[in-house]
């Protein structure tokens, strides 16, 4: 009996690492540390009807940032530990497969439970209160795209302790990824993680293109639209025509590991050079689906703090929706050596640099939009400033890599790591930060603290090029990525030193923006007008924090920037016809979807661990909520008018 | 109750934009669901030729097996046609036979996939033997697993309509279901060409 059970602990939880048990510990602690404060403050009630069963925009979008936070942290934590490593030749501080462990959750953590849940944060914060709306088109698929993101980043990341990291790299080819290669579970863990999360992400792509087509205020035609919604149309457009793709590889490379199928296998007739097209037609479009939120961003920030409207509204949309078709016709350039013709490389080569074309489009527009502006710089803008050079060097440096015959050389190499983190970070963490700057005080009614952000915004700059433009020579040196050690001869130790103190000062950067927002929550300048920037759009007409159902009267918007020239009129005089006030109808919270993505884990987990009957219990519970909410009529309910006279009085109080 | 607040017609109009968003979201998850098959159906054919020495589609499909499937899984989607019909003319007992037809017809069209399946099973020709097998159990198994969710589904509906009747809800919900099953039947029709009619030239 204490054999088998000693046996079961052996192969369930990881063992033999002190770093791993280290994080065991302060797991433990954690957890207990929560369960104690729910419960000495009686939070758990709030807890249930506040934030696991809402379906309100604003709180999922809070919840996502939470979250995404949470895995910037831990997938920052792997780049320092990768870092330590590398800082200088021969060091002994990790094991080569406890390296591979890391760089594998690294770019996993960063792209798919970082990056895209931050996104999710900025869409749900966002669009609804641009487009005048008072909740997604489907707040119940919305709160489950949610939660089946958070169980199945929760799945990925218990890998960690039980069970064993996935350890393949971040896409996992095969065949090192098939049973062959990796025969234990942490492959199973990356399959379900992703899985479960990507069924979210599909989900929430379809929730948004429906909210912006059907539900803008009536007046707003599509041209009249801000361009950060337009990001979100384009982003997630992509989103629905790559993640079925991303569903399709990982189920096959499952039926391959977990039914001894041969679709990717070298035995049996398979190809595993399919799966790398596969996995790429789903990630060369994800990289878009990343950054093109990040371009509305910066054409709402540009635009507010040059007091313009934004220069060339019409080429900026254009320019996004040719970005979304073109980013699936360029799959093939992270693999010019895979040894496909020169045809087949010289096609994708030019479909690569074509993307060049119109991101030029939205650079130069940014820069004209500043033209004669009134700049001001505050952190939003202080951040889209910081892109603006950051993107260009890793724009130039991505059609360097495009040039087909050149990448042999580049390709794997530290050149092409300098290349992508330069277009990632660059782009898509500094837009988002710049986004979340920008909307901040709309979600929580404060502003964060300039001095402290400034601190933040300035070791993260000087972190980030110190880190990554040694990381560009090293590559041309020849050292390729995902080495866990190299020797004294090569002659890279002084650039890799520079680069590991580069990393280490973007983690004092996030250190400082933490402590601007704990801060920032006591002390933070609050924002009483709802308007703290002098906005254009329509999320700045109502109050920060916005009430559940954020317009009170649906707006009738006339012009681009409507919310500008209301505020213009006014001061002219000109008062817009006050509309009167009706019940409002809104959506009832529900547990399904938290319940729901329970089980959802659990049919993940069962298959990880070969667990049939968890499988089985999993499968039912998703069937059987599907079924509780087929059956549910009772959906919805409405806002007496006295109620939001009240609410209104509370909220715009003096100023109105 | 929310009727309290808002007069029955209020509450409708409601209902109606609500049940509008539903479904155009149905019709963008079904363009999702085209980029699936098609991928399995790239793979497919990518991989038919990798039999690895084992049986091909010549030697395995049986003509009369997947052109009478073919013929139930047509009439199962003219059935569902018919009971949108009855339930736009606000026939409840009509929308439900032909319902009902629906889900025996779907039925017997998985009877017939799974025994085909279990013959081949049985001949030594798995999801393992070779690459062309491991493809094809996916993209048709893919197929019938939708029918599959099609029959649950089409169960629940049913349900529904005897206790609640034809309402703005189970119309919009009848309607998807009507559209899922059809859609159904055009990727069966590429099946039968892609899969079945090439493999036996």
């Amino acid at each position: 009996m204490w054999d088998s059970i000693k046996e079961f602990a052996g192969d369930f939880f990881v063992t033999g690492d002190p770093l791993i048990y280290g994080a065991d510990v302060s797991i433990a602690l954690v957890s207990v540390a929560i369960v104690f404060v729910l419960t000495y403050f009686k939070k758990w009630k709030w807890l249930w009807t506040e934030w696991l069963t809402t379906v309100d925009h604003k709180k999922i979008g809070i919840m996502y940032l939470i979250a995404s936070l949470l895995m910037l942290f831990r997938g920052g934590v792997d780049a320092l530990l990768m870092r330590t490593q590398l800082a200088l030749p021969e060091v002994e501080f990790l094991q080569a497969d406890h390296y591979n462990a890391i760089f594998t959750t690294h770019g996993t953590i960063m792209i798919l439970f970082m990056a895209m849940p931050m996104m999710f944060a900025l869409f749900n914060m966002v669009v609804p209160l641009q487009l005048g709306a008072r909740d997604v088109a489907f707040p119940f698929l919305n709160a489950l795209s949610f939660w089946l993101f958070l169980f199945g980043a929760m799945l990925f990341n218990i890998s960690f302790v039980i069970g064993g990291s996935p350890d393949a790299g971040w896409l996992s080819y095969p065949p090192l990824s098939e049973l062959s290669g990796s025969p234990g579970r942490g492959q199973d863990f990356y399959i379900w993680g992703i899985q479960i999360s990507g069924i979210g992400s599909l989900m929430t792509g379809i929730n948004f293109i429906v909210t912006i087509l059907k539900m803008r205020a009536p007046g707003m035609k599509l041209m009249k639209m801000p361009l950060f919604s337009w990001s979100v149309l384009s982003s997630c457009i992509t989103i629905l025509f790559a993640f079925p793709i991303l569903t399709v590889t990982l189920a096959l490379l499952f039926l391959d590991r977990y039914f001894g199928a041969h679709f990717f296998t070298l035995d049996g007739g398979g190809m595993s050079m399919m799966y790398v097209n596969l996995i790429w037609m789903w990630g060369h479009p994800e990289v878009y689906i990343v950054v093109l939120p990040a371009f509305g961003i910066f054409s709402e920030i540009v635009a507010t703090f040059s007091r313009k409207t934004i220069f060339g509204y019409k080429s900026m949309v254009f320019a996004m929706m040719v970005i979304s078709v073109l980013s699936f016709f360029t799959w093939v350039h992270h693999f010019y050596t895979m040894g496909s013709s020169a045809d087949v490389n010289s096609f994708f080569a030019i479909s690569t640099m074509a993307i060049a074309i119109p991101t030029g489009v939205k650079v130069f527009n940014w820069l004209f939009t500043m033209y004669r502006g009134r700049i001001s710089f505050e952190l939003p803008m202080l951040w889209t400033m910081g892109f603006i050079p950051c993107f260009l060097v890793g724009g130039a440096t991505g059609v360097m890599l495009a040039v087909a015959p050149a990448d042999f050389q580049y390709h794997n190499s530290y050149f092409l790591i300098a290349h992508f983190h330069q277009v990632l970070i660059g782009g898509v963490v500094f837009g988002y930060l710049a986004g979340i700057y920008y909307w901040w005080p709309k979600l929580f009614g404060f502003k964060l603290d300039e001095k402290r952000g400034r601190w933040g915004f300035w070791t993260w700059n000087i972190g980030f090029y110190l880190c990554f433009f040694p990381q560009y020579f090293l590559g041309l040196d020849g050292m390729t990525r995902r080495v866990y050690t190299y020797e004294w001869d090569r002659g890279w130790a002084a650039l890799n030193f520079t680069s590991t103190i580069g990393a280490f000062l973007m983690g004092l950067g996030f250190i400082f923006q933490v402590w601007q927002i704990a801060w920032s929550v006591r002390n933070g300048q609050r924002d009483k007008t709802g308007d703290i920037w002098n906005g254009r759009t329509l999320e700045w007409s109502i109050p920060s924090p916005p009430p559940a159902y954020n317009f009170a009267v649906v707006p009738q918007v006339r012009k681009v920037d409507d919310w500008w020239h209301e505020k213009e009129d006014r001061a002219k005089g000109i008062e817009r016809p006050k509309q009167e006030l009706e019940p409002i109808h809104m959506p009832k919270n529900s547990g399904i979807p938290f319940i729901m993505s329970g089980f959802w884990f659990l049919v993940g987990f069962g298959f990880t661990f070969d667990w049939i009957w968890m499988v089985i219990i999993g499968f039912l519970g998703v069937f059987g909520s599907l079924y509780a909410r087929s059956f549910t009529y009772d959906v919805d309910y409405y806002i007496p008018v006295d109620e939001v006279k009240r609410t209104e009085q509370k909220l715009r109080g003096a100023t109105r | 109750m929310a009727q309290h607040i808002v007069s029955p017609e209020v509450h409708e109009h409601h209902t109606q934009e609500q049940e509008s968003l539903k479904t155009a979201g149905f019709w963008l998850f079904l363009v999702s669901d085209v980029l699936l098959f098609g991928t399995l159906f790239a793979v497919y054919v990518v991989l038919v030729g990798h039999t690895n020495g084992g049986p091909t589609g010549k030697e395995l499909f049986e003509i009369p097996i997947f052109v009478a499937s073919t013929f139930i899984l047509l009439t199962s989607s003219f059935t569902s046609g018919i009971a949108v019909l009855q339930m736009q003319a606000n026939k409840l007992k009509g929308t439900i036979f032909w319902l009902v037809m629906t889900l025996l017809l779907g039925g017997a069209f998985l009877f017939l996939e799974i025994e085909e399946f279990m013959t081949m099973v049985h001949e030594g020709a798995n999801i393992g033997t070779s690459a062309f097998l491991s493809a094809f159990f996916t993209l048709v198994g893919t197929h019938g697993i939708h029918v599959t969710m099609g029959i649950f589904w089409c169960i629940g509906l049913i349900l529904q309509l005897r206790k609640r009747g034809i309402t703005t809800v189970t119309k919009r919900k009848i309607t998807n279901f009507s559209l899922y099953w059809h859609f159904l039947d055009v990727i069966w029709i590429f099946l039968l060409s892609v899969v079945y009619l090439m493999g036996v030239m």
